[in-house]
């Protein structure tokens, strides 16, 4: 009989299902019970709420730009703005380069023989420069571009489907600023030229390339939908501002500079253009040489040599979306940096959580816990969804709040907002409530393994807030923050990233500009997996362990 | 009976004898406490260990490429541990206070010893001495780790690159005050400990109070909030004193940061002795 009773205790032979066989259900009931009648719980969740809110607002409000436009008055905020070109998809978009254009109306085909793409850039290594002062070296940017365009009109922003050559990413085709295509790798030269080709058969275009002008290898088809019967086409040439990161502890820095890049052509010919058409060069968006051309915005004439049927072609600037970055022509945000509180309001929601379990153990609260309710996994759970719960509602609420009120702050005062679609909003607002409920689990869990407040809050913030720290400060180098922001729990940020990454534009990852290494829902899943992670280990250990 | 009197143990002299007699015991006492548990031993051998780790990590992986000007102040880089050590220093505080009061230790020390500002000051004095003692090792090591492996990495005389060691003023500056300001962390920390008694949430609003204004000064545009938190933030002032160059374009003179420093932790200090004071342990 002894034998018997001695073998009870262990909670999984017990017979009880919970108070009064109450089940789950009662179990819920009871750890809110516990959570809303402490009440420097309920005030850490508030806390959490109000840092959120105070951070992104306060960080929101206080950008001050002031500028003198042409050397007139002194003006402020959104009169500082210059003119925002939009691609076809809405995006925000730099189109600015040197053209050398002519109509074409209806079908057509427009070839070309590009033999070289030269360039000079901002010498980095002696000081701030200026473009047009003798100080720039030879050199291209990485996305330096000269290839043929057909454009709908001169107007920036407008659609277009182009064939190129780049510095270090072979043969490309790209249209409508966002899309892009690889075509055959390496680098162009005298002895290894290009051809390209760009064809046009109603709202297709057609792109085409050659290493020998007779064997062609189609690269891609666009459809650009919309496209008026007279278009213009021709050659470009553009490049974006040359930037060096240097990477290494204690600091990051992005110094960057103007850059231009020079394009040679032959073997121009244009079937189905106008008879009698010649040649106009044209900057679009003022992209004619580094230093040069007319004012931003408007575009104005370029100048290019011909001769004996070889064309040579400068320019600057980009045809490409805008991204946040050293380079960016004006003060950009985008939805995510109105939630920069966000990290804030997550120290206290792991303290909240962290104490939530391991505060049991300190008052004995435990032993009365598990009495009522033997069978520990559900407890484990109960309070797992208590405080998730809890931690989602907060976060929701912060991020709509931040977002709402932020964000027209920040138009007002002069920067322009990268717009997102509908769907990536909510996936930002939703998903920073989720992250700060799967961080909360995983405090929680780590308070159960741990028992002891201070080690499972120590813990928990330097694994989740600290490598954003360290990285959003540079205090480790960009390759060493980058592997942080994969590994730990702190990849869940990514979530709050709503800008997509552009292969043809060079941007720097940093968490400041709103980029993160890992995509946003692979971000969040390396969270869930230290969340699950902890939670079994919580599991294995309460079962093993007496209370 | 005269005999009697005089083996009663020193706290109860106390009130008869000078104020400053009954702090020997005290220090006696948070000694023995300090000194008997393992904790704050391997906290402690941690702060040096991290510090000096991360320091030689961040000098190792830095060099200056030949054709390039390297914006790097050699000093502030070779004391990049402190970073990380200062979080060491602000649980070492919080527990020798927070860990007295969820055991009920703190009624028994303060039965043995009812003048509080004794208790406080006794544990201000040893706290700060440990973390001299152990900021000295960290720091220490983390110049002898600049100065062995910086020149080799291209940050040679030649190239205009001060060697880092105490020799140097500015350097000998930075490392001292490097030393100081894990004091002045400890300091802080003790009386947010001392105000909020569980370990658990003052460790949360030290290191919010370490490294939130780090982070918001980086997404901040405008120049005049910048100016104002790097001059009165607790970290980003009090660590301006690890810089040896462009001190023209500094918000604050590096000694007069780690001033605002000592104001936040004396204000913390303040706060935290006059809560002691009127509060039921």
């Amino acid at each position: 009989m002894t034998t018997r009773a001695i073998s009870v205790p262990r909670p999984e032979a017990g017979p009880g299902h919970g108070p009064r066989g109450g089940g789950f259900g009662s179990l819920l009931r009871a750890e809110w019970i516990k959570f809303r009648s402490v009440r420097g719980w309920v005030i850490g969740m508030l806390l959490a709420a109000v840092l959120t809110i105070f951070l992104g607002v306060f960080a929101a409000a206080n950008a001050n730009i002031r500028c003198h436009i042409n050397g007139g008055p002194l003006k402020s905020g959104k009169a500082c703005l210059p003119y925002i070109p939009r691609g076809p998809g809405g995006e925000i978009v730099t189109d600015s380069f040197s053209f050398v254009r002519q109509p074409l109306t209806g079908n057509g085909t427009i070839t070309v023989r590009v033999t070289s793409l030269t360039g000079e850039h901002a010498n980095l290594s002696s000081g701030p420069v200026r473009a047009g002062n003798g100080s720039m070296v030879p050199g291209l940017a990485e996305w330096a571009k000269a290839g043929i365009i057909m454009k709908q009109s001169t107007h920036q922003g407008s659609a277009y489907a182009a064939m190129m050559v780049t510095d270090s990413h072979g043969v490309r085709m790209q249209h409508n600023f966002t899309g892009d295509t690889a075509g055959m790798p390496g680098a162009v030269s005298a002895a290894h030229p290009r051809w390209l080709r760009l064809a046009r058969s109603g709202d297709t275009i057609t792109g085409y390339e050659s290493a020998d002008g007779t064997h062609w290898i189609q690269v891609g088809t666009v459809r650009l939908t919309g496209l008026p019967s007279t278009v213009q086409v021709g050659m470009f040439a553009t490049s974006p501002g040359y930037t060096v990161t240097q990477n290494s502890f204690g600091g990051t820095s992005n110094s960057g500079g103007p850059a231009q890049a020079t394009g040679v052509f032959d073997h121009v010919s244009l079937a189905g253009g106008a008879p009698g058409s010649t040649w106009t060069g044209t900057a679009i968006g003022g992209g004619g040489p580094a230093g040069g051309g007319p004012g931003p915005g408007g575009s104005g004439s370029v100048q290019f040599t011909r001769n004996a049927g070889r064309y040579m072609l400068t320019g600057s600037g980009d045809i490409a979306p805008v991204t946040p970055g050293p380079n960016s022509p004006f003060p950009m945000v985008t939805i995510g940096q109105s939630l920069v509180g966000a990290f804030l309001g997550l120290i206290a929601i792991v303290v909240v959580a962290a104490m939530f379990f391991s505060t049991e153990y300190r008052r004995g609260l435990i032993r009365t816990t598990l009495a009522a309710a033997p069978r520990r996994g559900a407890v484990l759970a109960a309070k797992a969804v208590v405080i998730g719960a809890v931690a989602f509602v907060t976060g929701l609420v912060a991020a709509v709040v931040s977002i709402g009120v932020g964000v027209p702050k920040e138009e007002n005062s002069g920067q322009v907002l990268l717009t997102a679609p509908l769907l990536t909003e909510a996936r930002v607002i939703v998903g920073t409530a989720a992250m700060l409920a799967v961080a909360a689990v995983f405090a929680v869990a780590l308070g159960a393994i741990l028992r002891r407040s201070a080690a499972a809050i120590t813990i928990a913030v330097v694994a989740v807030v600290m490598p954003f720290l360290l990285t959003a400060l540079n205090v480790v180098p960009a390759g060493v923050g980058d592997w942080l922001l994969r590994l730990t729990p702190a990849a869940a940020l990514a979530i709050e990233q709503s800008i997509p990454r552009y292969s043809q534009v060079t941007t720097a990852i940093s968490p400041v500009q709103g980029y993160y290494p890992l995509s946003p829902y692979a971000g969040f899943a390396v969270l869930c997996l230290w969340a699950v992670a902890a939670l079994a280990l919580a599991l294995v250990m309460l079962r093993r362990r007496d209370a | 009976m005269s005999t009697a009197v005089q083996a009663q143990p020193a706290s109860a002299m106390a009130t008869a004898t000078a104020r400053g007699a009954s702090l020997r015991p005290a220090l006696h006492a948070e000694w023995t406490k300090l000194r008997t548990v393992s904790g704050p031993a391997w906290l402690l051998l941690g702060l040096a260990a991290l510090t000096i780790a991360v320091s030689t990590a961040a000098v190792g992986a830095t060099h200056c490429p030949r054709n390039l000007t390297c914006p790097v102040d050699t000093t502030k880089l070779s004391l990049t541990g402190i970073q990380l050590g200062q979080a060491v220093v602000a649980i070492l505080a919080a527990a020798t206070v927070s860990n007295e009061y969820s055991s009920g230790m703190m009624r028994v020390t303060l039965a043995a010893m009812p003048r509080r500002q004794a208790v406080l000051a006794a544990k201000a004095i040893l706290l700060a001495a440990l973390v001299l003692v152990a900021g000295a090792v960290a720091v220490s090591g983390s110049v002898l780790a600049g100065h062995l492996i910086l020149p080799g990495h291209g940050f040679t005389a030649a190239r205009g690159f001060h060697p880092v060691w105490l020799s140097y003023g500015p350097t000998l500056r930075a490392a001292s005050g490097s030393v100081l300001y894990l004091a002045l962390i400890a300091l802080l920390s003790l009386g947010v400990a001392v105000i909020v008694r569980d370990s658990a949430v003052s460790i949360g609003v030290v290191l919010a109070l370490l490294y939130v204004f780090p982070i918001v000064l980086s997404f901040i545009g405008n120049e005049h909030w910048q100016r104002r938190l790097e001059r009165w933030t607790p970290t980003v002032a009090g660590l301006t004193v690890q810089d040896t160059t462009g001190l023209r374009s500094l918000a604050i003179t590096p000694w007069a940061g780690l001033g605002v420093l000592a104001i936040w932790a004396a204000a913390a200090m303040l706060a935290g002795g006059l809560v002691f004071r009127y509060r039921d342990a």
